[in-house]
């Protein structure tokens, strides 16, 4: 527990995204793009987990997520957890929650959708979210999980 | 209850109230025609893909009720061979139609268009997904010739996998309290997204391979091609063709009252030799089309309340 603790208080200002399923916290790391960001970020993979067993987590200083990026999350790493540092401080901590409608995140799986010939912003509406189930707002195509692919 | 202005999209946006009320203004039109009902309106009929059976239902349709048709029958001769966007297309429309019906082979294309248009769009099918219109003439035509459309048997024949106006009409169904008896060969089963949806509604169905197992319990058949199309090899196709062919021999095992449905066109899943018999129902069924697609009409643009 103290460990834990000494990771996420080890950023000033930011992010700590924690308890990522191990083999999703590359998928985390890609939807928030930080590939090509100058942020101070640390990685961590395999981490130890009582709940999970292994586990990923993502530190990020002087970022804040945005909605879409959290609900973004949800979708790939459902059991991810969002902890908002200032100052040293966690100042909110919160499960990422898979919301009801998912508008301009990911792609129509069915390659003749609308949305997939026309230049139009998806939309989707969640049917279960665990294991989650979605269906296109246009086709009315029900996508699993596995076929989950973003824009 | 209202439905002027309202797109009619796919059929599971309607409640099962929804759906009575369109069948209810379908009879009563058919019992007091009013053939200048739409006079002075213009209906745009927009078929991005051929379709002679639901094209020619809706015209004339439109055209009995004293309204007008403009659009055309195919994409070849319109500014979508120039690259224009379906929703600049009906940006277009909307401002020549009160009232415009489309068929288009891409999936969803009928709810983009009715977010583009300010007057009501009717789906006319949308590629493999809604042709909520057949839907709606099924269910009349069940009412019609059954007086209801709970506590029948319905038997569902052929390809229930690809056929759309069985997924259709089974989720329609849902709202009502009859049997479905889902015959087709394993290849071709009801996908388990509407047999799950089945469960979830609690609906009673039986899956069957044997046509003559359940034949004799049936009030309503239900029958379907088997689409070449679908198979991308013709050995495969030759198969499953002509699997099921309802012919006079079967009329012993047929209750006196059964009724034999199909949404056309048919190829040799029924005799020609039925259509003289009391058990034929197709040709009524496609007349129904136009009944139903004009009180559709007239309810979308209000002029029927």
């Amino acid at each position: 527990m103290t460990g834990k603790t000494l990771k996420i208080s080890a950023i000033m200002d930011g992010t700590v995204i924690d308890h990522i399923s191990a083999a999703n916290t590359f998928r985390v790391a890609e939807i928030l793009n930080i590939k090509g960001s100058a942020n101070v970020v640390t990685v961590g993979m395999n981490l130890e987990s009582k709940s999970l067993g292994k586990k990923g987590l993502i530190k990020i200083g002087g970022r804040f997520l945005t909605k879409q990026e959290v609900d973004t999350i949800a979708l790939f790493a459902p059991e991810a957890s969002i902890n908002i540092i200032k100052n040293f401080e966690v100042t909110k901590k919160f499960r990422v929650e898979v919301p009801d409608t998912i508008n301009g995140i990911i792609k129509c799986a069915n390659p003749n959708c609308i949305t997939n010939a026309e230049r139009t912003k998806t939309n989707f509406h969640v049917l279960d979210k665990n294991p989650l189930k979605i269906k296109c707002h246009y086709c009315e195509r029900v996508i699993g999980k596995e076929n989950i692919e973003l824009i | 209850m209202e439905f002027r202005n309202r797109d009619i999209i796919s059929i599971k946006d309607f409640t099962k109230d929804e759906i009575l009320y369109v069948l209810k203004t379908a009879k009563k039109l058919e019992s007091r025609p009013n053939p200048s009902l739409m006079k002075g309106r213009v209906m745009a009929s927009l078929f991005f893909e051929p379709s002679t059976r639901t094209r020619l239902s809706f015209e004339s349709a439109m055209t009995r009720l004293g309204g007008q048709v403009i659009g055309f029958s195919e994409p070849g001769n319109t500014s979508l061979k120039k690259g224009e966007t379906l929703w600049d297309t009906i940006k277009m429309a909307e401002q020549y139609a009160d009232v415009i019906v489309m068929r288009h082979p891409v999936e969803g294309a009928a709810r983009l268009a009715a977010e583009a248009s300010g007057v009501p769009i009717i789906n006319g099918g949308d590629g493999a997904n809604q042709h909520p219109t057949q839907t709606l003439l099924d269910l009349y035509t069940i009412q019609k010739a059954k007086g209801k459309i709970d506590g029948l048997n319905i038997g569902f024949l052929g390809d229930l996998k690809y056929g759309r106006t069985v997924h259709s009409l089974s989720t329609a169904l849902t709202h009502f309290n009859s049997t479905l008896y889902l015959i087709s060969p394993e290849a071709l089963k009801m996908p388990e997204s509407y047999t799950e949806e089945l469960d979830r509604k609690k609906v009673k169905y039986h899956e069957e391979s044997d046509l003559m197992k359940v034949i004799g319990k049936l009030d309503v058949l239900y029958a379907t091609r088997i689409q070449k199309e679908r198979f991308p090899d013709p050995m495969e196709y030759k198969k499953y063709a002509g699997v099921y062919k309802l012919d006079k021999s079967m009329l012993p095992h047929f209750k006196p009252t059964l009724k034999i449905m199909h949404p056309l066109p048919r190829v040799d899943e029924i005799h020609p030799e039925l259509d003289n018999t009391p058990h034929a129902l197709y040709f009524e069924q496609a007349g129904n089309g136009i009944t139903v697609r004009q009180a559709l009409l007239a309810l979308v643009t209000g002029r029927i309340k």
